[in-house]
C-alpha cells in the first residue's frame, strides 16, 4: 500500500490508488498519513484552485487574468470527500452568505477545487451515490470542472489524484470506476503475531500519546518526503527501453486487460518506481514489481477460473519473463 | 465474585460489558441483540445512568443524511438573511452516546457514515453550500433487534466494542447494579493512569489469533476493556482477571473458531517478547502470578472459552461458518431504483413538477439566495419569497427493487462436484452484470437430509466465490427439504422488494423425507408438497432437469416438480454455465 501511494505522488499521471480489502486494516489511516508525506507545492498567492505559478496554461479564471500574481507555498492537498457530500459542494456553488446578504452572485468554490494538483480521498468509495460517482469520472477524465448552475457558468482546472478505499464486501465498484484507478491493491490483515503486535503496539502509544507520537515518527516522515521529492526531479530522466515496452504490452495481451490504459499505466508506475530506487533505466526487475497492482483490477472476469487475480498475474509475469 | 461468576449468565455478561463500555464509551460501541423488552430497558437505564454526565440520545435507522450529519436550517436562513447551519445528529451528540433503533434495518451508507464518526471522532459537512468540520466524538449503541440472519452491517459492528445478546434474557435475569454512577465517577479519574504493557499486548494478540479473530480493532477494544475493568476495580493495575474478563468480553462473541488443543500448537508459538530490557513493575507481579506467558495465555483461552455463548460454542465446535448474517442484501444502490414516489427519501433534485412531487423545503433554499434580487425596487422591505420555476426541486426515494434468483442446487451424488461447478460459473456470470440489472443471487444446497443456504442473496463477487469455494457434494437427495429453504429465502427477499426466482437445478430423484427418514415414494410426495407450496407463494421458478441421458418422456419427476410449482421445465443434461446463463436470464421477471 504505501508503496502504491509514493508511487502516485511521484508521478500523479499514474492515476488514482485504490485500496480494497479487510476491515480494521488500516486503510483509512494510510490514507491520511499521506498528507504528510508529500513536498509542498508553489502555488498562486491566494488561489482557490491551487494555480501553479510557473506554467501559464490551464490555469483558473482569476490567475490567467492577473498574470504577475504574487506566490506561496502551500501544502499539497488531501482533499477528504465524505458520504453525504452534497453535489453543490463537490462542484462548488453560489456563495449563500454572500448572496443572501449582498444579493451579489459570487462563486463559492467546492471540494473539486480543493483538491486541484492534489489527492482526493474517498473512503468507502463503494458506497458513493451514483451522480456522484458520475461527475468525478468526468471531472477526472477531462481535468477541468464545468460549473453550469444557478446562473453560474464558469471552469477551473481540477487535476487530482483520486484515492478510494473501500470493502468490496459491501458492494462492488462499477467497472467505469474501477478502470479509473491506475493501481489497485489488496490489504489483508496480516496473519504473523509479531506484525500484529506491531500494529497494536503502535496504535495504542499514539493513543496514548499522540504528540510524542508524532516526534517520534517524524524523522522517518521527513525521510520518505525527501525520497518523493527527489525521485520526481528523476522521474523525468528514467528511461524506458524499447525491451521493457515489449515486455509491458506481452503481459497485458497475456491478462486480456482491455484497452490501453494498463500498458501506459505500467509503464508510468514502472518509470515512477525506479525513480523512487534511484535507477535509471527501467528493467524486468521494475516491472514485475509494480505489475500486479497495476493489472489486477482490469483482468477480464473468468467465470470458471476460481485462482484469485494476484496469482493469474503471477502467473502471467512467469510465462512472459520466462521467454 | 470469581471471574468466571462474572460472565456466567447472559445478563452478568451483558451488563459487565455495558459497564465496561459505559466507563470509556467515546470511540466505540455496544451491540445489543435482542428484541424490545424489559430486559434491555433495564440495561439501557443502566448505561444512561453510568455514562452521567454524558447524554444518551436516540436516532432511527432510516434517518436522512440532513438530519445525520447536518444542513442548511431553511427557515432560520430565510428569517435571518444568511445561511444558518442545522447541526445534525452525530455532531450534536458531541461528547455523549448514539442509540440507534433497529439497527439491523441500517443501510451501509448510514452505517459508513457512523463509522467514519466513529474513527475520526468528527464528521465532515459538505453539504447545502456549507463546508464544516464539526467535532462528534461518539459512543454508538446499535440496538439489533433482527430476526435470525438479519444483522447490522459488519463495517458498523466491527467498530462497536462489544456485542451483547438479551435475546434469551427476561426481567427474571436482571441483577441489581454491582457498581454505582460513584464507582463510575471515580474510575474514570483513574482511567487515564491506567497502562497496558507489551506483555498484555502480546496475550490478546495471541488469544485472538487462536480464536479466528482478525481485526485488530477487536484487539484495541480488549486492550481499553482490560483498563476499563482495572480502573472499575478501583486500581491502575491491569491483573490477570482483568485480561480474562475484557478477552471474554471483547474477543469471544467475534471468535470465529475454536483454538487447537495445545499439544497441536507448538509451532504456532509466539515468539520471545522483544528485547526490551525494563520491565514496567505490574509486569513483574503477573510474572509473579503466573510462571510463563504460556501458562497465563492457556488460563486465559480457557476462561474465555468458558464464557462464549452457548449457541456461538456450538456452531464453532460444529465448524460451522459464521457471519452469515451480513451486510450483503444491502449493497451499493445498484439494488435500489430511484423513485418519486416511494422508498427512502433521498437528495431532492431539480426537476418539473409534472414528474414528481415537490420537495418544499429545496425548493426554498433554492430560492432563498436569490429573495432580494427578485423583489420589486417598491418592495424591498417585504419578506415575501418569490420561487421560479427553475428553483422547483422534487422528491426522489429510494427504492428496492430487482430480481433474487434463488438456485437449488442438488449437491447428492457423484455427479455433484461437476453440477456445482457449472451452477458457479453461472451464478458468477449473472453477478457479472448485476449492475445493469441490480439484481442479486443466492444459492440453496441440498444433500444429505438438509437444505442449506450456501451464498444469502448478494451481488457481490467477492462473496460468492468465497461461499462457493468449498462446497461439498454426496449424499441423498432431500428435495423438499431443498425447496423449502429456498422458499424461506424468496420470503425473506420479497419482505425486502425484491422480485424472487427459484430456478432447481436436479434429476429428480428424491430419497429423503422432509422428517429425514429415507424412501422414494414418501420423498417424492414431500417435494412435490414443497413445490405446491411455492407455487401457492406465487414465486416464479424454474426447474432446470439435469438427468443423463433418455428419460424425457412427460412423466419425468423434474416435470411433475415444474409443474407443481406452476415453473417452467428445462432439460439441459450437460448444463454449461453460458447455457444455464441464458435460460435463467431468459425466465427473470422483467
Amino acid at each position: 500500500m504505501r508503496l502504491a501511494f509514493m508511487i502516485a505522488a511521484t508521478d500523479p499521471s499514474v492515476g488514482g490508488v485504490l485500496a480494497f480489502g479487510d476491515r480494521g486494516t488500516g486503510k483509512s489511516t494510510a490514507v491520511r498519513a499521506l498528507a504528510a508525506l508529500l513536498p509542498k507545492i508553489r502555488v498562486v498567492a491566494g488561489c482557490p484552485y491551487n494555480c501553479a505559478p510557473e506554467k501559464r496554461a490551464g490555469l483558473c479564471g482569476a490567475c490567467t487574468n492577473d498574470a504577475k500574481g504574487k506566490s506561496e507555498l502551500r501544502s499539497a492537498p488531501v482533499v477528504d470527500l465524505p458520504l453525504g457530500a452534497t453535489e453543490d459542494r463537490v462542484v462548488g456553488a453560489l456563495n449563500l452568505e454572500r448572496a443572501l446578504a449582498a444579493g451579489e452572485k459570487h462563486f463559492e468554490p467546492g471540494l473539486l477545487a480543493r483538491a486541484n494538483r492534489g489527492f482526493l480521498y474517498i473512503d468507502e468509495v463503494n458506497l458513493l451515490e451514483d451522480h456522484l460517482v458520475d461527475l468525478l469520472l468526468d471531472v477526472a477524465a477531462s481535468g477541468l470542472n464545468l460549473v453550469e448552475r444557478e446562473g453560474l457558468s464558469l471552469s477551473h482546472p481540477a487535476r487530482f489524484v483520486l484515492i478510494g478505499s473501500g470493502n468490496p464486501e459491501e458492494g462492488e465498484l462499477r467497472p467505469q470506476m474501477l478502470d479509473r484507478f491506475g493501481l489497485a491493491i489488496e490489504v489483508r490483515t496480516p496473519q504473523e503475531i509479531p506484525t500484529r503486535m506491531e500494529v497494536i503496539r503502535r496504535r495504542d502509544a499514539y493513543d496514548r500519546d499522540p504528540d510524542a507520537f508524532h516526534k517520534h515518527w517524524a524523522a522517518a516522515e521527513k525521510k520518505l518526503r525527501t525520497k518523493i521529492t527527489h525521485a520526481r526531479e528523476r522521474v523525468a530522466n528514467v528511461e524506458v527501453p524499447e525491451a521493457a515496452l515489449e515486455r509491458a504490452t506481452r503481459l497485458c495481451v497475456a491478462l486480456g486487460s482491455d484497452g490501453l490504459r494498463g500498458e501506459l499505466t505500467l509503464i508510468r508506475a514502472a518509470r515512477a518506481y525506479a525513480a523512487l530506487e534511484d535507477v535509471a533505466t527501467v528493467g524486468d526487475a521494475e516491472l514485475k514489481r509494480v505489475a500486479p497492482m497495476v493489472l489486477s483490477h482490469r483482468l477480464r472476469r473468468n467465470p470458471l477460473d476460481d485462482s484469485g487475480s494476484a496469482t493469474r498475474v503471477e502467473r502471467a509475469l512467469q510465462e512472459v519473463f520466462a521467454k | 465474585m470469581s471471574v468466571s461468576d462474572a460472565v456466567s449468565t447472559p445478563w452478568r455478561r451483558a451488563s459487565l460489558a455495558a459497564a465496561v463500555f459505559a466507563l470509556d464509551p467515546l470511540g466505540s460501541g455496544l451491540l445489543v441483540r435482542s428484541g424490545a423488552g424489559p430486559a434491555r430497558d433495564a440495561l439501557m437505564a443502566r448505561i444512561a445512568e453510568d455514562i452521567a454526565p454524558m447524554r444518551l440520545s436516540r436516532a432511527p435507522a432510516d434517518i436522512a443524511d440532513d438530519r445525520l450529519i447536518g444542513g442548511l436550517d431553511v427557515a432560520a436562513t430565510l428569517q435571518a438573511g444568511r445561511p444558518i447551519a442545522e447541526t445534525g445528529v452525530l455532531a450534536a451528540s458531541h461528547g455523549g452516546v448514539l442509540a440507534i433503533a433497529m439497527a439491523e434495518r441500517i443501510s451501509t451508507g448510514v452505517a459508513a457514515r457512523l463509522s467514519a464518526a466513529l474513527d475520526m471522532g468528527e464528521v465532515a459537512l459538505q453539504r447545502d453550500g456549507l463546508s464544516a468540520i464539526l467535532p462528534a466524538h461518539v459512543g454508538v449503541i446499535a440496538l439489533d433487534e433482527g430476526q435470525e440472519d438479519e444483522a447490522p452491517p459488519p463495517a458498523l459492528s466491527e467498530r462497536l466494542g462489544f456485542w451483547v445478546n438479551l435475546e434469551q434474557v427476561g426481567w427474571r435475569d436482571v441483577e441489581p447494579p454491582a457498581l454505582t454512577p460513584e464507582d463510575f465517577a471515580a474510575a474514570r479519574k483513574i482511567l487515564p493512569s491506567v497502562k497496558t504493557d507489551d506483555k498484555v499486548i502480546e496475550t490478546m494478540v495471541a488469544i485472538a489469533a487462536q480464536f479466528g479473530v482478525d481485526s485488530p480493532r477487536a484487539v484495541l477494544f480488549a486492550l481499553r476493556a482490560a483498563r476499563a475493568l482495572a480502573a472499575l476495580r478501583g486500581e491502575t493495575n491491569v491483573e490477570h482477571e482483568d485480561i480474562e474478563l475484557a478477552a471474554a468480553l471483547a474477543l469471544g462473541p467475534r471468535a470465529t473458531r475454536l483454538p487447537a488443543p495445545p499439544e497441536e500448537e507448538e509451532s504456532e508459538e509466539p515468539p520471545p517478547p522483544p528485547p526490551e530490557e525494563e520491565t514496567p513493575p505490574e509486569d513483574q507481579e503477573q510474572k509473579g502470578e503466573d510462571d510463563t506467558p504460556r501458562e497465563l495465555e492457556e488460563q486465559i483461552l480457557e476462561a474465555v472459552r468458558a464464557a462464549l455463548p452457548p449457541g456461538l460454542l456450538a456452531a464453532l465446535a460444529a465448524g460451522l461458518p459464521r457471519n452469515r448474517r451480513s451486510s450483503a442484501r444491502d449493497g451499493k444502490s445498484g439494488e435500489e431504483t430511484y423513485s418519486m414516489q416511494r422508498g427512502r427519501p433521498l437528495d431532492a433534485r431539480p426537476g418539473s413538477l409534472s414528474k414528481g412531487r415537490l420537495a418544499l423545503v429545496a425548493t426554498l433554499r433554492a430560492a432563498a439566495p436569490w429573495r432580494k434580487l427578485r423583489l420589486k425596487p417598491d418592495e424591498k422591505e417585504s419578506r415575501r419569497v418569490i420561487v421560479k420555476p427553475e428553483d422547483f426541486r422534487i422528491r426522489r426515494h429510494r427504492q428496492k427493487k430487482g430480481a433474487t434468483t434463488i438456485f437449488v442446487v442438488d449437491a447428492s451424488g457423484s455427479l455433484a462436484m461437476a453440477r456445482l461447478a457449472e451452477v458457479k460459473g453461472a451464478i458468477e456470470m449473472l453477478l457479472a452484470d448485476c449492475y445493469a440489472r441490480r439484481d442479486t443471487i443466492a444459492l440453496v444446497a441440498f444433500r444429505g437430509r438438509v437444505g442449506e443456504v450456501v451464498l444469502p442473496p448478494t451481488r457481490s463477487t467477492a462473496r460468492a466465490k468465497r461461499a462457493l469455494s468449498g462446497l461439498p457434494g454426496g449424499g441423498g437427495t432431500p428435495i423438499a427439504a431443498g425447496l423449502d429453504v429456498a422458499l424461506d429465502v424468496a420470503d425473506q427477499s420479497r419482505r425486502k422488494g425484491q422480485t424472487p426466482l427459484i430456478v432447481l437445478m436436479t434429476d429428480g430423484r428424491a430419497n429423503i423425507c422432509r422428517d429425514g427418514g429415507a424412501g422414494r415414494p414418501r420423498a417424492m410426495e414431500d417435494a412435490l408438497d414443497a413445490a405446491k407450496r411455492i407455487a401457492a407463494a406465487q414465486v416464479a421458478a424454474l426447474a432446470i432437469d439435469t438427468t443423463q441421458g433418455g428419460g424425457s418422456g412427460p412423466d419425468t419427476p423434474v416435470r411433475a416438480l415444474a409443474a407443481a410449482m406452476l415453473g417452467r421445465y428445462v432439460k439441459l443434461p450437460r448444463a454449461d454455465a453460458a447455457v444455464i446463463n441464458a435460460v435463467v436470464r431468459g425466465a427473470l421477471p422483467q
